[in-house]
């Protein structure tokens, strides 16, 4: 074991951590130093390590070699309890709350042991002071299952904080925000580093990483490949040290040509939706697309884009309205895991999945194998052979699959709901690239996308979704982020 | 409950081995203190017990064998619900309206000589619809299943108790049970000498059916998509989710019905209270043991049927109450699921 120095500036450090899990070397000698009171960016792509990093510095597991020092000490602890009380928080990209309870239930939970007893006014008033100190609007009482992904986040920011954490860590934290919960978010980072406090943000998006953070760690498989001030450095620096490569830049492909006439693929007119409450989330609204274009759909969370999308893919009938549509329409759900794919099942399941609806006799188990093996290399999906497990491939990976096995057949329509969501940065080309090949192959494709960046990217022509109705807007960012809020 | 396609490495490793053997040893031994705390002799019980199961040729195929069937059957109508995403506890009254039914038709004369080609496709009829009450139920009101089906079991309970008080008792009217059936109406036995019945013989073939359903047709592949991930099933598949639960619960019925069928016909040849001590019951062990894979469930009811034929050989040879087999059964359930969770902590990878 090297002899470390005590470095009283720094909150939080890990040293040459290494940690094999089967086969997998997760982290080969990787390396973090986090100054106190600053924002510390922990980039990478998925699988590069940086979950795994930070759950070992959250005694969520045990590095198999390496140190772990707070404010210098070097630290071995066996559980998350252990991490919370030297003083160090972590908020999981999958929220760990219970929905049935309020956001005070969920914060007295786990605290005072096993008999220890709830006290409801005692723990309502330790989560106002936290509120009143940190900011962090949030209802006490609230029932956690009906609150908000960006209040749910907000609670568990405020449980780390209730153990009177430090430091700080958020796995992704953005990835299930809307651009102004993401906003919001940046806000109170910075202002809450400013109080001398410490964080460390788990990302891909180098943009905002750079824009943000003091300091930027860089992981690629296991490894520390760079760690810099964020002033230091540059996007392009960032990305070939991630990736391990120089990023080529793509010439950034054409938009189609504006269409104003002729016969659109997908149609819906005057449609209506309601919930399961019977909230009218759209409210008489149409709009079409042309084959050979892609509809960018933006709106703030709840608009109504998802009942939008969902009716116009046939996978939700209108309550009033009607809809036009090719008999089939390739679809690619935001939650890949609940709606795309069974994680236990074979590929060449997941692609017989597709026909699950209309299969009759037998299933002819070779062709779906050699169907799903023509998909995996149209999309270049890293599998080692169509038998394996889904789960088993990286979600940029799976969402490839996915985007494969629905664009198969030439179908005339494609609807795609955040698909680059948790993806990393070459994945995310990847897919885009796909929709744009299905695009100029003449397919009318409909995209909603929570990041606007991206839905500039790769779209031909936007709409906005506010309040339930839709919007043509004009192709320009300030038009479509004030038509997002109710300004036209 | 998850399920997993049997994926094995092909190496042999103690890691892999530890836990299954674990647990046995863990079974093994509450079974030693439950029969040492009532002052049974081990070396007697368990002799017995080895005696009553496999230890003849007249106890393999005229106890453990016949005990098998019926929690074969039962064991395979259960696994069908539960890999289709439906869980189905009503199997014991399932079985009960079958039994009822097919003694209800062999009562009633018709068929002659002919009547087990009426009485078991009534058997079949009438656990399908039992099982379509907690079926619609979940359909139309979005019941639990787990609720309604087990709930109905006691209806059917009662039910035969009035059946065999009231309308179906035996000509004196003395005793709570039907009549016997006569030769006509007893299910054809395959080994002379032995009371070894055809009803094993469709419990087999029924497994090997089920087995090639799930692996090869479409009606079994959307089974097992609802169940895998009903979400999925339905946005990727579109398939009509809550059509497909209703087809495995009246195919789970199905099957529940022929036990009771079977049962009535090829081993009790009447019915009465108590006709099943709780088949329907083991059957989810039976089915969960198997990891609800069809095939499996042909190895899990033998094992399921020596331990109660053993049990029986304990409780007159050496004084060990049959309760004890319950005990076991229970050991087994919280075996399985021990090693589940073993499993599923070994998978956990980031």
């Amino acid at each position: 074991m090297v002899s470390v120095r005590a470095d009283v500036s720094t909150a939080l450090s890990l040293r040459d951590i290494s940690k094999r899990f089967g086969a997998t070397q997760a982290l080969d000698g990787a390396s973090l130093d986090v100054r106190r009171g600053t924002l510390h960016a922990l980039l990478g792509e998925n699988g590069a390590g940086k979950t795994t990093l930070m759950r070992l510095a959250f005694g969520m597991d045990t590095p198999d070699t390496g140190t772990i020092l707070v404010d210098g000490k070097t630290c071995a602890w066996r559980t998350s309890a252990d991490a919370l009380r030297a003083g160090i928080g972590m908020v999981h990209q999958h929220f760990l709350l219970v929905p049935a309870m309020s956001v005070a239930e969920n914060i007295g939970l786990g605290r005072g042991g096993v008999f220890g007893g709830f006290d409801p006014t005692r723990t309502a008033a330790v989560v106002r002071d936290l509120v009143a100190a940190t900011g962090l609007a949030i209802d006490p009482e609230a029932r956690v299952g009906d609150l908000p992904v960006g209040a749910q986040q907000r609670l568990e920011i405020l449980k780390a904080l209730s153990h009177d954490a430090r430091v700080l860590i958020l796995d992704e934290p953005t990835a299930v925000l809307s651009p102004q919960e993401t906003q919001d978010l940046y806000v109170w980072l910075r202002r809450f580093v400013d109080s001398g406090r410490t964080v460390v943000l788990i990302t891909h998006k180098v943009r905002e990483a750079l824009q943000l953070a003091d300091d930027v760690t860089v992981l690629r498989r296991g490894r520390t490949v760079m760690q810099v001030a964020a002033h230091a450095t540059g996007e392009d620096e960032v990305l070939t040290a991630l990736l391990g490569e120089t990023p080529t830049h793509r010439a950034p492909r054409a938009r189609a040509p504006q269409r104003t006439s002729g016969k659109s693929v997908l149609a819906v007119s005057d449609v209506s939706v309601r919930d399961d409450r019977g909230t009218e989330r759209l409210k008489c609204v149409s709009a079409h697309v042309y084959g050979g274009e892609i509809l960018g759909v933006a709106g703030v969370e709840g608009a109504g884009q998802l009942e939008l999308l969902r009716v116009m893919a046939g996978r939700r009938k209108p309550d009033t309205g009607s809809a036009t549509r090719p008999a089939r329409v390739a679809f690619v759900p935001e939650d890949r895991h609940r709606d795309a794919v069974i994680g236990e099942w074979t590929l060449i399941e997941n692609f017989a999945l597709k026909d699950a609806g209309r299969a009759v006799g037998t299933m002819m188990w070779d062709d779906y194998r050699v169907r799903a093996e023509s998909g995996v290399r149209a999309q270049d999906v890293r599998a080692t052979s169509a038998h394996d497990r889904m789960d088993a491939l990286s979600g940029g990976n799976q969402q490839k699959f996915v985007l494969a096995r629905e664009l198969e057949g030439a179908p005339e329509a494609l609807v795609v709901e955040n698909p680059t969501r948790g993806l990393d940065v070459r994945a995310t080309a990847q897919v885009l690239d796909a929709l744009r090949d299905a695009r100029d192959a003449g397919v009318a494709v409909v995209i909603y996308s929570s990041d606007l960046d991206e839905l500039f990217s790769v779209s031909d022509r936007i709409v906005v979704c506010y309040d339930g109705t839709v919007h043509e807007v004009p192709f320009d960012r300030q038009a479509v982020g004030r038509a997002m809020v109710g300004l036209s | 409950m998850t399920l997993r396609a049997a994926t094995t490495s092909g190496l042999f490793s103690w890691r892999r081995l530890l836990p299954p053997l674990l647990v046995s040893a863990v079974v093994v031994g509450v079974i030693v203190v439950v029969i040492v705390a009532g002052h049974h002799d081990i070396i007697d019980s368990f002799s017995a017990f080895g005696r009553g199961s496999f230890g003849s040729a007249y106890a393999f195929w005229s106890a453990t064998l016949v005990r098998a069937t019926p929690l074969t059957l039962l064991g395979l109508a259960v696994a069908l619900a539960f890999r289709s995403g439906v869980m189905n506890i009503g199997a014991e009254g399932q079985f009960l309206a079958g039994a009822s039914a097919a003694t209800a038709v062999v009562l009633s004369g018709v068929g002659g000589g002919m009547v087990l080609v009426i009485a078991l496709p009534a058997a079949v009829l009438a656990g399908a619809l039992w099982a379509a009450v907690a079926g619609w139920l979940k359909r139309r009101f979005g019941v639990l299943e787990v609720i309604s089906s087990l709930m109905l079991n006691f209806v059917a309970q009662y039910l035969v108790s009035y059946l065999v008080r009231g309308p179906l008792q035996e000509p004196t009217h003395v005793y709570p049970q039907t009549e016997t059936f006569g030769p006509a109406a007893h299910l054809p036995l395959l080994i002379s000498g032995q009371r070894l019945h055809l009803g094993y013989a469709i419990a087999v073939l029924l497994a090997l059916v089920l087995w090639w359903m799930f692996r090869a047709t479409a009606v079994g592949f959307r089974l097992r998509a609802v169940g895998a991930g009903a979400a999925a099933a339905e946005s990727a598949g579109q398939v009509v989710v809550p059509r497909v639960l209703f087809t495995a619960f009246l195919l789970s019925g199905a099957i529940a019905g022929l036990a009771g069928g079977v049962e009535v016909t090829g081993v009790t040849y009447a019915l009465y209270e108590g006709i099943s001590p709780g088949f329907g019951y083991t059957a989810i062990a039976v089915a969960l043991l198997a990891r609800l894979n069809p095939l499996a469930v042909i190895g899990t009811g033998i094992f399921f049927g020596a331990l109660e034929a053993g049990a029986a050989a304990m409780q007159r040879d050496a004084g060990v109450p049959f309760q004890f087999v319950v005990v076991v059964e229970a050991l087994v359930v919280l075996g399985v699921i021990a090693l589940e969770w073993t499993r599923e902590r070994g998978d956990t990878r980031r």
